[in-house]
């Protein structure tokens, strides 16, 4: 027996569904299906090369080492732009002298394009004349440092942009749960003789977990997707130390034009988020009950 | 003693409040300072630098970008037209019916906040070249227009929304589009405004999908014409490049300065939790 | 400014018209890369708004497609997705990529007359070594470099140098550095010697140090590689030297994009990059400076680089033609001269360097001359078949050894049995 409320479901979600097959899950389906066949050139077509190319993947050091940078990102970037965008949302939300111009400047990356910032960040961490080189060599002497030419040290400029990107967007999310949080809470709290710090982790803590997830898993998710950046800061070098894996999806697929290649290092990439989030959305949802 | 300790606690995390917004703006401020100046003062910061608009002009000569800003402008708009229907009622049968497959099919949306469009470029080119839209504006927005987050988000508020509202609407003689149209829509308002903001300024300032799926000036978006100025060969000039930065970000700059308060507001009331 | 919406308002008409007048207008897309700054596209569209306006039976849109990267990127996939253009500008060394993808056609068969031939041959032997292969031509020069080195005259008069006089040989430039690597009380250099920048793609510049001395990176069927010659190695340890030993010069990956402006700010006295900057440099330096030939080893050297016209697959004959056609007038002297005058690049024949507007220039910028006594020992640029992933792990390596993850030769080593591993399916 087919509701009436089925079909109202299912109509309702149709228009966005044709969209979504169209541009998202069947290409995604073509990828997964491209992943076992070779590159196919003008003058040789692709043919079926089982999981060779998974193979291949397996044992390519560059992929592992992206693997491996990507891994270092997503722990560079996650705590602290969440933490600091914690911070800023506390900040912000208190009655703070000139609140109107910290909310504006932690909000201002999220209105500037990738692409053009990065230029800015690549004047900032050039050495000899860089920003950052004239501050610390005034402040404390310091000679040059080559922070985006050193493998050290590249892979954590770009992490720092990142966050600097990052962290004003989410901080727009847990400005808005801190306003939900009933002020009686924290006045009854206060009547209690409990300071700040403890309101913050007895009480507010707990009730931004909800956001904290949510943010969480863009956090993770732009964690593997962000790389606009990296073009113009390093190009993924030295010797790949800060190329990510979508990064090296792209090279693969529209430098050194390896379709196939590129298509399984896609679905490496898709089996990992996917794990990830649908993972942690699915325990969230759990354990965090939205209304 | 306990109120001078609050006084300097406050003080305190009123300058590190301080500190870290001026370093978040100081990428800002750096722009606005080379594209004042003249490009030898990129790396010199004196307080007399002489001032020139210069940079501007160069930068608004080497590109036409009043025709991109329009195209830009058409470009958001249509995303965010579509975006508002396709999501409100994706969201609405998410929120509010049961039906067969509804776990699925929800784990395929939430699928899509993964799956971005940008990493399935080979495939979905394809896909334009089937329908005959390469080099058009549609073609930038389409595989945007479903998005898996403005669903997710809508979802949330109005699953925040009392069902008693819903069935006194219904009592009244309300349709199911009618109930969507006169209490679920009014009651979402912030989170349209701030799921708005959100995606105006990230198709405002999406790149590489444009990139590949235009070629002439009367279809790209401001931020492929910025990317003029990346031309490596001959050195970066920041001064142009960030001219031209804020020539292509000055209206969502200003549009936030301007409504900045109900901005926050609107995301504070969508009560994203 | 008002010349161009003047030559595009002409185009414009002409193009009303001729639509109107002539159903037979042929249709030619065209897309181009801008790697310099500038007025580049601006001057690709006024030629072509020009060439358009004498040729009412020729339409031509011409595509600004970003950077050379994004150029082939777009070609490619515009040709897979059934609708290429008929004609591109795409860097050289791509040759063997378009040719394995077939995606171009030999321009051969559209270059038949004697007179064609005699024309052919017109262009700089460097510039056509990545044109040709297999003896057929699938490039034409068209926006090509090569780098050169820029010295800041001052610094040398501070150093107790002759400011007129660039080192000339590999040693030469070690002994110069020294002199001109400043340091200040703390220790801290305030001056280096000589940039040669590292970021992106280091093997361009590294070409020049191998082709010194006396080796060619990859053969002319583009299947075969010599990254690890001893001659390689010992031109990439002198690279690893200048940092490390002689200390002349920064250590650690170097910066492109900031590297005019390093020299701008007197951060390093000598520079190493490409000819394309040489416009920039003359508006740009505070001081006066000169423009010299790469140094040499057991020979000079210096690599080509840039862009050559390509005839991609798909046209019909008569769009074929006629895109030969336009790339015969558009490296024509007079207009390779205005081109040249706005870009920097070096006009690709030697006969433009015969025209008055020409040799007006050159009077009032000799240093343009450098780069072009230089294309006599300039060989070609590394390009090989899957070039990008070739020269990818190329630049790996040297990336390696520069940052000294790795010693030069176990870098080259790895790279060379890497790109064995590609490239035995060409040969």
């Amino acid at each position: 027996m087919i509701k009436r409320e089925w079909i109202y479901g299912w109509l309702l979600l149709l228009p966005a569904m044709v969209f979504l097959f169209a541009f998202t899950h069947i290409p995604a389906i073509t990828t997964l299906i491209n992943s076992f066949y070779s590159t196919p050139r003008g003058r040789r077509p692709a043919k079926f090369l089982g999981v060779d190319n998974y193979e291949r993947m397996l044992a390519d050091p560059v992929f592992w080492k992206v693997l491996w940078n990507n891994l270092w990102f997503a722990i560079g970037t996650i705590p602290v732009s969440v933490g600091l965008a914690i911070l800023m949302a506390l900040w912000v939300n208190d009655r703070l002298a000139g609140r109107g111009f910290v909310r504006m400047a932690y909000f201002t990356p999220t209105v500037l394009p990738l692409i053009a910032v990065a230029n800015i960040w690549l004047f900032f961490y050039t050495p000899g004349f860089g920003l950052f080189d004239q501050i610390t060599g005034f402040l404390f002497g310091w000679s040059a440092s080559n922070y985006l030419g050193n493998p050290e040290t590249a892979l954590n400029a770009v992490i720092v942009v990142t966050v600097w990107k990052e962290a004003g967007f989410f901080m727009i999310f847990y400005l808005a749960a801190l306003q939900a949080i009933p002020v009686s809470l924290k006045e009854a709290a206060q009547i209690e003789g409990a300071g700040r710090w403890i309101i913050f982790w007895r009480i507010t803590f707990p009730l931004l977990m909800p956001t904290t997830l949510f943010v969480s898993v863009n956090a993770v998710i732009n964690s593997f997707r962000l790389v606009d950046h990296i073009f113009i800061l390093t190009d993924g070098g030295p010797d790949n130390a800060s190329s990510l894996l979508l990064f090296y999806i792209y090279e693969t697929a529209f430098r050194f034009w390896e379709t196939g290649y590129a298509a399984t290092l896609t679905v490496a990439l898709l089996v990992l988020l996917s794990l990830l989030a649908i993972g942690q959305f699915f325990f969230f949802d759990r354990k965090v009950h939205y209304k | 003693m306990n109120s001078m300790g609050q006084t300097f606690d406050r003080f305190l995390n009123t300058l590190a409040a301080w500190a870290l917004a001026l370093i978040w703006i100081l990428p800002l401020a750096y722009a606005v300072w080379t594209a004042i100046h003249p490009a030898a003062y990129e790396a010199r910061f004196e307080l007399f630098a002489p001032l020139t608009y210069d940079n501007f002009v160069k930068a608004w000569e080497a590109a036409p970008f009043a025709r991109y800003f329009l195209n830009t402008f058409i470009l958001v708009t249509m995303i965010l037209a579509c975006q508002f229907f396709l999501c409100t009622l994706a969201a609405y049968a998410f929120a509010r019916f049961e039906f067969p497959g509804r776990n699925v099919l929800f784990a395929l949306v939430l699928l899509q906040l993964l799956v971005m469009p940008d990493i399935l470029i080979v495939e979905n080119y394809k896909t334009m070249r089937l329908l005959d839209l390469v080099d058009t504006i549609p073609a930038i927005a389409l595989p945007y227009v479903a998005s898996g987050f403005g669903i997710f988000l809508l979802r949330q508020t109005f699953k925040t929304i009392p069902k008693e509202l819903d069935e006194a609407a219904r009592i009244e003689g309300s349709s199911f589009l009618g109930v969507l149209w006169r209490v679920y829509i009014p009651l979402a308002k912030p989170t349209y405004l701030a799921y708005g903001l959100v995606s105006v300024s990230h198709h405002w300032n999406n790149f590489l999908w444009p990139l590949i799926v235009t070629n002439s000036v009367e279809t790209r978006p401001v931020t492929v014409g910025l990317s003029v100025f990346s031309a490596i060969d001959s050195g970066i000039e920041w001064s142009v490049i960030n001219a031209a930065t804020l020539i292509t970000s000055g209206p969502l700059l200003i549009a936030f300065l301007l409504f900045q308060r109900q901005f926050v507001q609107s995301f504070m009331r969508a009560g994203i939790k | 400014m008002l010349k161009s919406s003047f030559l595009k308002a002409v185009a414009a008409t002409a193009l009303t018209v001729s639509t109107w007048a002539s159903a037979h207008a042929v249709d030619l897309q065209f897309y181009f890369p801008v790697a310099v700054g500038g007025s580049a596209a601006e001057t690709i569209q006024e030629l072509t708004a020009e060439y358009v306006a004498q040729n009412p039976d020729v339409n031509i849109d011409a595509v600004y497609a970003g950077s050379y990267q994004d150029t082939v990127a777009k070609a490619i996939t515009a040709s897979r997705g059934g609708n290429p253009p008929q004609l591109s500008v795409i860097l050289s060394v791509d040759m063997f990529t378009l040719i394995d993808e077939d995606l171009i056609v030999s321009f051969d068969d559209y270059l038949t007359s004697e007179e064609d031939k005699e024309w052919l041959n017109g262009f700089y032997q460097a510039f056509m070594e990545n044109s040709q292969t297999d003896g057929k031509t699938y490039g034409i020069p068209f926006q090509r470099s090569t780098p050169v080195l820029y010295w800041n005259k001052e610094a040398f008069k501070e150093a107790g140098l002759d400011p007129d006089v660039a080192p000339a040989t590999w040693d030469e430039m070690v002994e110069f550095g020294k002199k001109l690597t400043k340091k200040d009380d703390s220790g801290n250099v305030t001056q280096w010697g000589v940039r040669i920048p590292s970021s992106g793609f280091p093997y361009w510049l590294f070409q020049g140090l191998a082709i010194e001395n006396g080796v060619i990176l990859a053969n002319s069927e583009g299947n075969q590689t010599n990254f690890d010659d001893p001659k390689a190695v010992e031109a990439l340890q002198y690279l690893v030297d200048l940092s490390t030993k002689y200390e002349v010069m920064a250590p650690g990956i170097i910066e492109w994009g900031a590297t005019p402006k390093a020299f701008f700010e007197g951060q390093t006295a000598m520079m190493w990059t490409s000819t394309g900057n040489l416009t920039n440099v003359r508006d740009n330096a505070p001081f006066e400076f000169g423009v010299a030939m790469l140094p040499e080893k057991v020979q000079r050297g210096a690599p080509t680089g840039g862009g050559n016209f390509y005839l991609f697959k798909g046209g019909s004959d008569e769009q074929n033609q006629a895109a030969v056609d336009f790339v015969k007038w558009i490296t024509a002297p007079e207009q390779s001269a205005k081109w040249t005058m706005a870009t920097g690049y070096v006009a690709p024949r030697p006969e433009t360097w015969e025209t008055e507007t020409m040799k007006q220039y050159v009077e009032g910028f000799p240093a343009v001359l450098v780069a072009r006594d230089q294309l006599q020992y300039a060989k070609a640029e590394l390009s090989t078949y899957q070039n990008q992933r070739v020269t990818g792990i190329f630049n790996d390596a040297l990336a390696a050894a520069i940052t000294g993850t790795k010693t030069p030769e176990e870098a080259l080593k790895e790279a060379q049995q890497q790109a064995d591993a590609i490239l035995t399916e060409y040969r």
